[in-house]
């Protein structure tokens, strides 16, 4: 069903189809930064294809009055810039939209929908007749339909002409080449348009005190912010901008400035089997080490990863998850390693996961990520996803809290080391299945060797049953203690109904607009999101507490709701999966289709859905 | 083997080094390996190197990966720390323990199946970064945990226990490593303690990627006639080109070489060694021609032995990584963080 609501001010898509590598990136930065400026929230989708130059690619500007932070799955004007695509680009355009391409050259066969307006520009013959070089004309001719759409849609020129100047601050003549760019689009649609359309933008104050940014440049500030001095990385779509951004924060931000020495090292590794042992070596060494990867670098990832989980050695891992199976495809999204990170590597191995949900938990769980692997000893792996990574989110400007000091967890130092009279690397002493730790370089009381072969409580290689027996329960005995420590599902229950929804990480948002949009209509859904694994007790008792419990995520094989059946008590029936997987991000219309299935008529009791 | 623990006293007479320690404060946990194993006799070079250039146990930190080799990390320096990984994979871990506290010694011990076949690419990019490390191989062509299958380093020709015959070419380190600009070259034999000792205490001085490629015969699958890495064969079979002498710091060269056939080399901590020329023609300064020399010895079915090749002007990692003197796990978090007015500052180009 179309959810457009009569009064489309603030609230409406754009979507520019163009052609990979022609500059486009700035044009739709610009146009959103501008709709940001203007006081309006906005969400910024990049769909991106696995390619340097010359394929097909969209950027999607959601403008949303009501500050929704997910995709809405519907087009009202469609930028069509590449010809390619220009046929199926006209058939993604909502009932009673608009459809604006580059009129240089005649189109008769788009006329194909009466429902569509179609709107032409010249944008070719424009740049190439006020610009001179096929490269400035090419990257003109992306800025100029920026231009039309500020006509088109009522956007102030002045908030453009600031944004160029802050862009190009060192380059003043770039500025008024832009802006004369713009100016040849804006006056060109004035004159040949009744604008602005109903699609229009009107100031608001809705943006004050917000930034927009990535999930990936989120993580790499909270790395920075944690205390992590150690990076070791193996490129990887969609996980390399965090390594970028990492990098050029320490650049900034910890570079010695007496010295020029940088506090930080970034080891570009020469495959993910090295830089997760680059990681654990820096980890045993006392260092707040990471890598950043995703579903085929997590795959080579398995065997350390077990080696860290029973030489109880802290460890950082981003998953930056893209689609599988296999390469799958690298530029679109899904949530489809919750299972390869949940019980990651061979034998009896289960890991502490992270879900943020958006950049801002991105940048929060950073540190969370280094206290709970120093305090647990084990890899923590952090699961955001590529829509979470690399589009642009509107957040809450992040805040960063003086007092935090770094959780090092059971480091026994110089002075605890003279105190004892021997170090047991295994044993546990507080009855909570943390052992104690030393760095080496410390005091040679404190050594130990650490080996992923069989080992006994005071860190003895064994072979013998009891004693390995020992130290495996023991850390059965950890992960119970891990299930307090992980962040709490966060709950929002008390709806007076018996249909609750659950869902993870980038399933947040729409999950969210799909509650206020059904709550609107009438079928009220109680909401927990899952934050960590292992799963702390209120998850179980939010699933008992509702006889149906719609599982959203994104991946085929319904990996949330498999985990959930194996790590609660709670009956399978009672858990029903909505499930996207297609690799665009999830949008709330998939969820309100999948809840209406189930809830035709949404008066009969809840209970009767439950299957038998 | 069977073998009896060792009572640790120590004789009030045993010599001590500059930290007053002998070198029973050296050895570790006791060999589970074959009596008469290569390994332990290399395990027995590296705890009189570690005493000899008085090492303080806890500034050690020792490597390892999987197979018989890997497991000798825990037969020397009980007091240090020491992280047997995963099979190959012992350079990465070196590296991140490295990149983290670039003031301690590291110590990798390999085989030549843990090196040359799942860890090729760790060593090789290991040594592209001139990780200040000691990295040796204790090379014995055969897989002996798994009783008895041809390594990568197996000569063509040379026989298996069962008598199958190797078809394969050798993967030869210190041929890689040279043509990858390793900065300090060594091939040993574990029965020649005499060449050993000192290559080790060189290596340890070393600033940048140090390898040592010992032939180390298998007493159990590769031992017997046929098989060109059994004792008696690398003993017709090796010969030195250049012996190392190694001089500490502050010591004074007691013996007097003549010109021409040493190289006194003075490392970057002030100690030296001296390169004494069995070969006349071989220039172990000399990355080329030393290539050229063992790649022609080698077809004579000779292994040349000693430090073939060393250059101190090389950059090791954190050189080349602009990282600061103080290692990374000490700088205290305060100097970290960069502080709420920071991120505010940089958060405000995301308006």
């Amino acid at each position: 069903m179309p959810y457009a609501a009569p009064n489309r001010v603030n609230d409406f898509v754009i979507k520019i189809a163009t052609v990979n590598g022609t500059g486009s990136a700035s044009a739709n930065g610009l146009l959103m930064k501008a709709v940001f400026r203007s006081g309006v929230p906005v969400v910024g989708k990049n769909y991106f294809p696995s390619n340097i130059q010359g394929l097909p690619t969209w950027y999607e500007i959601r403008v949303t009055r009501d500050g929704y932070r997910a995709r809405s799955g519907q087009v009202d004007i469609m930028v069509a810039l590449n010809v390619e695509t220009y046929a199926r680009d006209l058939q993604e355009v909502t009932s009673g939209g608009y459809f604006l391409y580059d009129s240089t050259w005649p189109r008769p066969a788009l006329m194909m929908r009466d429902d569509v307006t179609v709107l032409g520009v010249p944008f070719a013959r424009l740049c190439n007749e006020n610009f001179t070089g096929v490269r400035t004309r090419i990257l003109m001719k992306n800025i100029c339909y920026a231009g039309a759409l500020a006509a088109l849609h009522g956007i102030d020129l002045d908030v453009i002409r600031q944004l160029l100047a802050e862009t190009y601050a060192k380059k003043p003549q770039l500025v008024d080449n832009n802006m004369k760019a713009i100016q040849l689009g804006y006056d060109f649609a004035q004159q040949q348009f009744s604008c602005p359309l109903p699609l229009r933008i009107e100031k608001m104050d809705a943006t004050r005190g917000q930034i927009i940014i990535d999930g990936n440049t989120a993580a790499a500030l909270g790395c920075i912010y944690a205390g992590a001095t150690v990076g070791a990385w193996y490129p990887i779509t969609p996980s390399t901008s965090l390594m970028d951004a990492f990098k050029s924060f320490g650049d900034r931000l910890r570079v010695d400035p007496a010295t020029g020495r940088k506090n930080y090292i970034m080891i570009q590794a020469e495959d993910e089997l090295a830089s997760i042992g680059m990681v654990i070596g820096a980890s045993f060494n006392g260092a707040r080490a990471f890598t950043a990867t995703s579903g085929p670098g997590l795959s080579l990832m398995q065997e350390f990863i077990g080696l860290a989980y029973y030489t109880e050695t802290p460890a950082v891992v981003f998953d930056v998850q893209r689609v599988g199976p296999s390469t799958g495809m690298p530029t679109r999204t899904q949530q489809c390693d919750i299972h390869s990170a949940a019980y990651a590597s061979h034998g009896d191995t289960r890991q502490v996961c992270l879900y943020p949900a958006n950049p801002e938990e991105c940048f929060e769980f950073a540190p969370i990520a280094f206290d709970l692997a120093e305090r647990l000893q084990t890899p923590i792996m952090v699961l955001s996803d590529l829509d979470i990574g690399m589009n642009d989110w509107m957040c809450p400007e992040f805040k960063w809290d003086e007092s935090y000091v770094p959780d090092r967890g059971k480091v026994l130092d110089d002075e605890a080391l003279a105190k004892i009279s021997k170090f047991w690397r295994y044993y546990d002493h507080d009855d909570d299945g943390i052992p104690q730790r030393t760095i080496p370089g410390v005091n040679s009381k404190g050594a130990y060797f650490a080996r992923g072969s069989g080992h006994n409580q005071y860190g003895a290689y064994t072979e013998d049953s009891a004693d390995y027996q020992v130290v495996i329960d023991r850390l059965r005995k950890k992960w119970l203690t891990a299930a307090r420590m992980v962040p709490k599902a966060l709950i929002e229950s008390g709806n007076g109904t018996e249909l609750g929804i659950v869902t993870l990480g980038s399933g947040d948002a729409p999950v969210r607009e799909a509650i206020a949009r059904l709550g609107a209509q009438g079928v009220k859904l109680d909401y927990m999101r899952v934050r960590g694994f292992p799963f702390g007790d209120e998850v179980e008792q939010f699933l008992e507490a509702h006889p149906v419990n719609f599982i959203v995520e994104q991946n085929r094989d319904a990996q949330l709701r498999a985990l959930l059946t194996l790590e609660t008590g709670v009956a399978k029936n009672r858990m029903r999966s909505i499930l996207h997987y297609n690799g665009m991000p999830l949008a709330a219309k998939y969820v309100i289709a999948g809840v209406m299935a189930e809830v035709q008529d949404y008066s009969r009791p809840a209970a009767q859905l439950v299957r038998k | 083997m069977s073998f009896m623990l060792k009572p640790k006293v120590a004789h009030p007479d045993l010599p001590k080094n500059a930290l007053g320690l002998t070198r029973r404060d050296y050895e570790g946990a006791n060999s589970t390996l074959c009596a008469g194993c290569g390994h332990d006799s290399i395990t027995a070079a590296i705890v009189e190197a570690c005493w000899a250039n008085a090492i303080e146990p806890k500034n050690l930190v020792k490597l390892s990966g999987i197979g018989c080799s890997s497991k000798t990390t825990a037969y020397f320096v009980a007091g240090s720390h020491g992280f047997n990984s995963v099979h190959g994979r012992m350079p990465s871990v070196a590296t991140g323990a490295n990149a983290a506290n670039r003031q301690l010694g590291y110590i990798g011990v390999s085989g030549d199946g843990d090196t040359l076949s799942i860890g090729l690419g760790q060593f090789i990019h290991a040594i592209r970064r001139n990780l200040n490390m000691v990295y040796i191989i204790e090379n014995n062509g055969v897989y002996g945990l798994t009783k008895g299958q041809f390594s990568a380093s197996a000569d063509v020709g040379s026989t298996a226990k069962k008598g199958e015959i190797n078809n394969q070419t050798p993967i030869d380190p210190v041929q890689l490593a040279l043509t990858l600009g390793a900065s300090f070259v060594a091939r040993s034999f574990s029965g020649d303690k005499a060449q050993l000792v000192p290559l080790i205490q060189a290596a340890m001085h070393h600033p940048g990627f140090a390898l040592i490629d010992v032939l180390s015969p298998c007493v159990t699958f590769n031992d017997h006639e046929g098989s060109t890495r059994s004792y008696e064969y690398t003993r017709e079979h090796y010969e030195e080109a250049v012996h190392t002498d190694f001089v500490a710091p502050a010591a004074n060269i007691s013996v007097q070489y003549s010109e021409g056939e040493s190289v006194p080399v003075t490392m970057h901590d002030g100690s030296r060694i001296v390169l004494r020329k069995v070969d006349k023609d071989y220039d172990p300064t000399d990355r080329g021609s030393a290539l050229a020399r063992i790649r022609e010895r080698l077809r004579a079915q000779e292994y040349l032995t000693g430090l073939l090749h060393i250059s101190t002007n090389q950059p090791e990692f954190h050189e080349l990584n602009a990282t600061p003197d103080l290692p990374l796990n000490q700088i205290p978090y305060t100097k970290l963080n960069p502080g709420a007015a920071a991120l505010a500052k940089t958060l405000s180009r995301f308006r």
